[in-house]
């Protein structure tokens, strides 16, 4: 498996740490109630489809990237670098 | 009072020559770490070049020889060979910080294609390339400087396993392309 870094190119997974889901760029607003901060923390789909992940790259030039990649069909579609993206 | 001697990183366990593949140590001189502060990469970019000679440089790349400035990740760049000047950049000296090993001779690109899993092909890591990657379990850093010329960098600490690592592959290959013969 290879991922497309924005900065170094397709590299192989090993240089990788992955993260989870991208919904942790989506931190809901301090009195957003519950159940947004509920699912923020700790409910995630386990989707057939397409996912958006935060990888990071460790061994390589140490920028969070968020990977779009399909479960099923294993295509790895596009990446973006996480910085300045987070609200 | 207490004599110190002063050591290269790999003092002691290089030069090597094994089978057309030769190791050596680089000695970079003075390097310092520029990590341009937020919107600052222009400027900085702008004082090193009137400074130097040599601008900040884009990702995977390295330029110049002496001086020159060899990227090593996001927002970050290594000046090496060469007082840092003054910068809108956070600096730190990273002299004698780093392990650095040049690998000449027919078949380094194959020695070093048994470490790292980047694309060393040459249409495609050119020279004045750099990649930062792995070099067996490390992090280091790769740069062509040549056709079959490589320099390999890990920080200090690991420059024993870095030449270890760098032997091993290279005595692998060489007694491969014995079989062969």
């Amino acid at each position: 498996m290879r991922l497309p870094c924005p900065l170094c190119g397709d590299r192989d997974r090993r240089e990788f740490y992955y993260q989870g889901h991208a919904v942790a760029l989506d931190r809901p607003a301090r009195d957003a109630g519950d159940g947004a901060w509920d699912d923020y923390l700790h409910n995630r789909d386990n989707i057939a489809g397409e996912v958006r992940d935060l990888w990071h790259h460790e061994a390589g030039c140490g920028a969070w990237i968020e990977v779009t990649r399909n479960t099923v069909t294993h295509v790895v579609s596009g990446a973006r670098l996480v910085r300045g993206t987070a609200k | 009072m207490a004599r110190l001697i002063a050591n290269t990183p790999c003092a002691g366990l290089l030069p090597k020559t094994i089978g057309s593949v030769s190791l050596s140590e680089v000695d970079a001189g003075v390097v310092t770490l520029v990590a341009p502060f937020n919107g600052q990469q222009k400027a900085v970019s702008d004082a090193l070049k009137s400074a130097i000679g040599v601008g900040f440089v884009a990702p995977n790349r390295c330029v110049g020889t002496s001086p020159r400035v060899m990227w090593c990740g996001m927002g970050q760049a290594l000046v090496m060979g060469v007082d840092c000047p003054d910068l809108p950049a956070q600096c730190v000296d990273h002299s004698d910080a780093w392990a650095i090993v040049r690998i000449d001779g027919a078949g380094a690109d194959a020695v070093l294609a048994r470490l790292t899993p980047i694309d060393l092909r040459a249409s495609v890591f050119k020279k004045g390339h750099t990649a930062r990657t792995l070099i067996g379990h490390m992090t280091g850093g790769i740069t062509r400087l040549g056709a079959q010329s490589f320099e390999v960098m890990v920080m200090r600490s690991m420059a024993a396993t870095l030449v270890h690592e760098l032997v091993q592959a290279a005595e692998n290959m060489d007694a491969r392309a014995g079989l062969s013969a």
